[in-house]
């Protein structure tokens, strides 16, 4: 808990930037707190991977061209349960209602949940990917192709935290998401499994730059739009 | 009851009509390709359903940019007509673009951009009824239904760009992208009912989409009633 007591200011609402670390800071809590979110996606994936280990019988001359897709589907499939839980946990104990009443702009609460989101996907992935390197026998560690995940991983999170915040709201709730998210995120998907496994079969930099402008183009259109659109999504 | 308008009992006479002529066109008056032989007659109704499922998916982002601004349940029931009727067209692109390929390609199906991409739009509106089936609240369900279809509209082109990374083999039938693509070059003939099969399914697009949007009226005083009666 803070300690340090501050005067608060009442009249005035705090500022886009500051209500929106507030709510970073409220998930990062919560979440190193309890480890509930982050242990279940990396147990997931490390499954998913050992699952594509006996599927793709995954030897030396196969490793090679499957490696960026094996990566993808697993951040793409442990990024949908993490976007889940994050969302049903505001839905389930109130805190929508509550983070709805404060009094900040809608589009805070939508920057908040979004960051807190990629920040909880990047830590699984920055676990999955040493462990992959060391089960695999292959460098994951490059400072391009961390690139590449880091834009990838924007753009998924970017119109995932969208959906979710409406699937949790259906009937259906979980089994929803999976369904509303990868058709759309299609493009972000296959732009980074091609730029990754562009670089991993050791391509040069300038060979990646279609797939890494789709990516940003795709990351700056979903993060307008979607912020956009949150308002609508959240409103009662 | 409200009886059917007569405009519509008009349109859907027109509708048959058009049919009957395009399908006349396709199948006896355009003459036989000469390298793909009669299974490229397939093609006529294949880019006229392809037209009016792309037309319906784009009136659909529109209106629900419309419902979103305007929160006017006239727009809703326009974007769910719009969509359901372009799901069962673009159903019907796949399926004739399969028939065509089998002895064009000799396979019923590649993972071309084009087929691909309509593949993928396929599935984001199929998300969308789903998305609908969940929701119970009409006004809640007409939001996420607006938002979603406005996210679908702006995937489905970024999809095509992007698979447009990949070599494509389909043919090109207005401006070839590059060189080394089929391009299908058309007679007289094949103009007349290739422009015909445009225009046949447009008219029975409009005539389908209203008969949708009037459905909807009817089922929205249905359940009003209902509600009453309970009550």
């Amino acid at each position: 808990m803070v300690t340090n007591k501050q005067p608060v200011t009442r009249n005035a609402s705090p500022s886009l930037l500051k209500a929106t670390f507030a709510i970073v800071r409220k998930d990062l809590a919560a979440e190193l707190r309890s480890f509930e979110l982050i242990s279940a996606m990396l147990v997931f994936s490390l499954l998913v991977i050992i699952i594509f280990n006996f599927a793709l019988e995954l030897d030396v001359k196969v490793r090679q061209s499957v490696t960026a897709g094996v990566l993808w589907t697993t951040f793409a499939f442990a990024g949908t349960l993490g976007l889940n839980r994050s969302m049903s946990t505001e839905k389930d104990r109130g805190c929508m209602d509550g983070l709805l009443l404060a009094p900040v702009d809608r589009s805070a609460i939508y920057f908040g949940k979004a960051i807190s989101n990629l920040a909880f996907m990047l830590i699984v992935e920055a676990i999955v990917l040493p462990v992959y390197s060391i089960l695999y026998n292959v460098n994951l560690f490059r400072l391009d192709l961390i690139g590449v995940i880091l834009l990838g991983s924007i753009g998924y999170t970017a119109v995932g935290t969208l959906l979710s915040a409406m699937s949790v709201q259906t009937r259906t709730r979980e089994v929803l998401l999976p369904i509303l998210l990868f058709p759309v995120a299609i493009p972000v998907l296959l732009a980074s499994v091609k730029a990754s496994g562009s670089l991993l079969a050791g391509a040069e930099f300038s060979e990646i730059l279609t797939p890494l402008n789709i990516l940003i183009v795709y990351d700056i259109v979903f993060i307008s739009v979607a912020f956009m659109l949150f308002d609508h999504v959240v409103e009662e | 009851m409200q009886p059917k308008p007569t405009a519509l009992k008009i349109l859907d006479v027109v509708s048959i009509i058009v049919l009957a002529i395009s399908t006349y066109l396709a199948l006896f008056f355009a003459p036989t390709e000469l390298v793909m032989g009669q299974v490229q007659r397939v093609f006529y109704f294949h880019i006229g359903t392809a037209w009016v499922g792309l037309l319906g998916f784009v009136l659909a982002a529109v209106s629900g940019v419309i419902y979103l601004v305007t929160k006017d349940m006239k727009w809703d029931r326009f974007e769910v007509a719009a969509v359901e009727v372009s799901t069962m067209f673009f159903f019907l692109t796949i399926v004739l673009g399969s028939i065509w390929a089998r002895p064009a390609w000799n396979t019923w199906w590649t993972w071309d951009p084009r087929l691909t991409t309509a593949a993928v739009t396929e599935l984001i509106y199929i998300a969308y009824f789903m998305l609908r089936q969940g929701i119970d609240d009409p006004e809640k369900r007409a939001r996420f239904g607006a938002v979603y279809t406005l996210l679908g509209g702006i995937s489905a082109p970024i999809t095509f760009m992007v698979i447009r990374l990949f070599r494509s083999i389909h043919p090109v039938v207005v401006g070839a992208a590059n060189a080394n693509q089929d391009k299908l070059s058309m007679t007289g003939d094949m103009k007349i009912a290739f422009f015909f099969a445009l225009f046949a399914f447009t008219i029975i697009f409009i005539d389908l989409i209203w008969h949708r949007v009037r459905l909807s009226g009817l089922e929205e005083k249905v359940e009003q009633l209902k509600l009453k009666v309970s009550m």
